[in-house]
């Protein structure tokens, strides 16, 4: 009798136990991430930087070479290795407060220079790893440890729109807003990262998607209610949708 | 052989680590070291090489750790405010085992201080700076000869040992011109292998993983006493320094760098009148030579340290000297650089 594989795990996974909370989207990126890189048939010169935050072990889940930045530097840890090495794929894989708090910088630098990297954003609008602080892209009037009556505009500023800001460089060769809370996003969301991967390959500039996520754990909220809430109150202070594209559509 | 050519001493250690085989340069402009970033922007598409300029030193210190991280030389120059704002970057290079070489043209400080030449970053370059227990090697040269071969030397020593290197130099000698021979370009074919730890791609064989982060205590106290068997290492075989008219000497003038050199002219000096003085110069800053430094405690009546700072290398010198002589020190500090004649002045004093 003779089987024949129809479905599996990606390769570019290392297949090392996620270390991520029950109903986190973590996971669902990191699957779908790992299937583009399969697809495009780049695990062998593919070059990961993971942030610090809950991810912080990512470098350890995907199959490729990989390490882990100083907290927000992974944009330029990024461009370090691809100016290096032009001819590998790079792509860095950060959460709100690493990529819109501490590293705000490198990351507009980096998205700026049109550095040929690729970058996956998780915004789930609080710190996951640290115990539930305020975000940058936390909500206003949404209470966190450190937010505890509540994010007021007065005292804590708005909730910082990363794609809108970087949508107005010039470098940027691909960026989008997604979530995937739904089937129907989860398949979205992996053609928008695909494209992200071709803005580099194909030497086009900077790539990025931006993934409304949930944190069931520190929004002290079931895994099927955050998704709710994610619907109800994260799509509508951050739009959906792509912001720049010069990939074009695959052919 | 090579002639001598006569260039600005950033400018020569810029030159020198192209020769090494360095093809990558992050940098970001500050004085008095603005000249070596400038340099390398012009040379380094000469060399097909790398120049890129970042937006701070916090990130130009992180592009170090990612092209360190597949395997290339790669070198950044800054200046005290600049090195402070890096240490993070240091602490995680170091942690990731990662060769890369520093510049630090050291300038007056603490704070934006200014930009005269100084060596109150002492503590900084040898004993840490950023967080946790790590080491560079770290070089002090005196001239712009010197820091051109502990150039070459740094890339040598960073890819042999995976650890990071500093030249820890001063505004004087960054700024100061002189007549250098250069060594020959390295033949970039004949550089190290890294592809048994590099990040190059997984291609056919198993990912390659760097970092300097492990939750679990036990297994960072084993990563922490392998990199100190390394240091062990490092101690064994790395250490130089320079004996000037010593070997009659009572009186020990322990200087490094800029003052180094001058403190050769205040030995000669100080023999002019009468007093049997000798200089040692450490060139490792670290790994600091203990040892060679302990063996002149038997014949010195007294041990003078000066330093461009208020007293920081002194204590290594207490450290090697270990009760046995007095330890004295005279230092300026704030970008002043002392003369010959106020030191000797110092010195006839104590005497």
């Amino acid at each position: 009798m003779s089987y024949k594989i129809k479905f599996k795990g990606p390769e570019s996974l290392s297949g090392k136990e996620f270390t991520y909370c029950p109903g986190c989207h973590h996971g669902i990126v990191h699957r779908l991430v790992a299937e583009v890189i399969d697809e495009l048939g780049i695990r062998e010169k593919t070059l990961m930087v993971a942030p610090v935050g809950c991810s912080v072990f990512a470098y350890e889940f995907f199959d490729v070479d990989g390490t882990v930045a100083p907290h927000g530097r992974a944009p330029a840890v990024a461009t370090g290795m691809k100016r290096a090495m032009p001819e590998n794929v790079v792509f860095t894989y950060q959460g709100d407060g690493d990529l819109a708090a501490i590293g705000t910088a490198e990351i507009l630098h980096a998205a700026n220079r049109g550095e040929k990297i690729t970058t996956i954003f998780i915004n789930n609008a609080i710190y996951g790893m640290t115990g539930g602080q305020m975000a940058p892209t936390t909500l206003l009037g949404m209470k966190t440890t450190t937010s505890p009556y509540g994010r007021s505009a007065e005292n804590e500023g708005y909730p910082l729109h990363m794609a809108e800001l970087l949508s107005n460089l010039p470098g940027v060769a691909y960026l989008a807003r997604t979530k995937v809370n739904k089937p129907q996003d989860v398949l979205k969301t992996k053609k928008m990262i695909k494209k992200a991967f071709l803005a580099q390959i194909e030497g086009k500039g900077f790539g990025m998607v931006e993934v409304l996520s949930t944190c069931p754990t520190n929004w002290g909220i079931p895994p099927v209610e955050a998704n709710k809430w994610l619907e109800e109150n994260m799509v509508p202070e951050y739009p959906l949708g792509v912001y720049v594209d010069k990939v074009g559509d695959e052919k | 052989m090579a002639e001598k050519v006569m260039v600005k001493g950033t400018e020569a250690i810029g030159e020198a680590a192209i020769r090494a085989g360095c093809r990558l340069y992050f940098g970001y402009p500050i004085t008095p070291q603005s000249e070596l970033t400038e340099y390398m922007s012009r040379r380094m598409p000469q060399v097909d090489g790398v120049f890129l300029q970042a937006e701070s030193e916090v990130a130009a210190v992180n592009m170090l750790y990612g092209a360190a991280s597949t395997g290339h030389r790669v070198m950044t120059s800054t200046s005290s405010p600049g090195y402070s704002l890096m240490q993070e970057g240091v602490s995680y290079i170091a942690g990731a085992e990662l060769p890369v070489v520093f510049v630090n043209v050291v300038r007056g400080g603490p704070g934006l201080g200014d930009i005269q030449p100084a060596q109150s970053d002492y503590f900084q370059a040898t004993k840490g700076g950023g967080h946790g227990d790590y080491r560079l090697v770290v070089y002090g040269p005196e001239s712009l000869q010197e820091a051109v071969e502990l150039t070459a030397k740094a890339f040598d020593v960073a890819d042999k040992y995976r650890n990071p290197a500093l030249i820890l130099a001063d505004g004087m000698l960054g700024q100061m011109m002189e007549p250098v021979e250069f060594p020959e370009f390295r033949d970039l074919s004949t550089l190290p292998d890294h592809s048994s730890w590099a990040m190059q791609g997984a291609k056919g064989r198993e990912p390659h993983k760097i970092t300097s982060f492990d939750i679990n205590e036990y297994v960072l106290e084993q990563m922490n006493l392998r990199y100190q068997e390394k240091y062990k290492k490092i101690i064994e075989n790395e250490q130089m320094w320079e004996e000037y008219k010593t070997d009659d000497a009572d009186i020990i003038i322990v200087a490094y760098g800029t003052m180094g050199r001058i403190a050769k002219t205040i030995v000669n000096m100080a023999r002019e009148k009468g007093v049997k003085a000798g200089l040692f110069r450490p060139i490792t800053l670290w790994p600091y030579p203990y040892e060679a430094l302990a063996k002149l405690a038997d014949q010195a009546k007294l041990f003078f340290t000066v330093e461009m700072s208020m007293g920081q290398m002194v204590e290594d010198v207490k450290l090697a000297v270990n009760g046995k002589k007095t330890v004295e020190f005279y230092g300026r500090t704030g970008g002043v650089v002392p003369t010959p004649n106020e030191v000797l002045a110092k010195l006839m004093e104590l005497i």
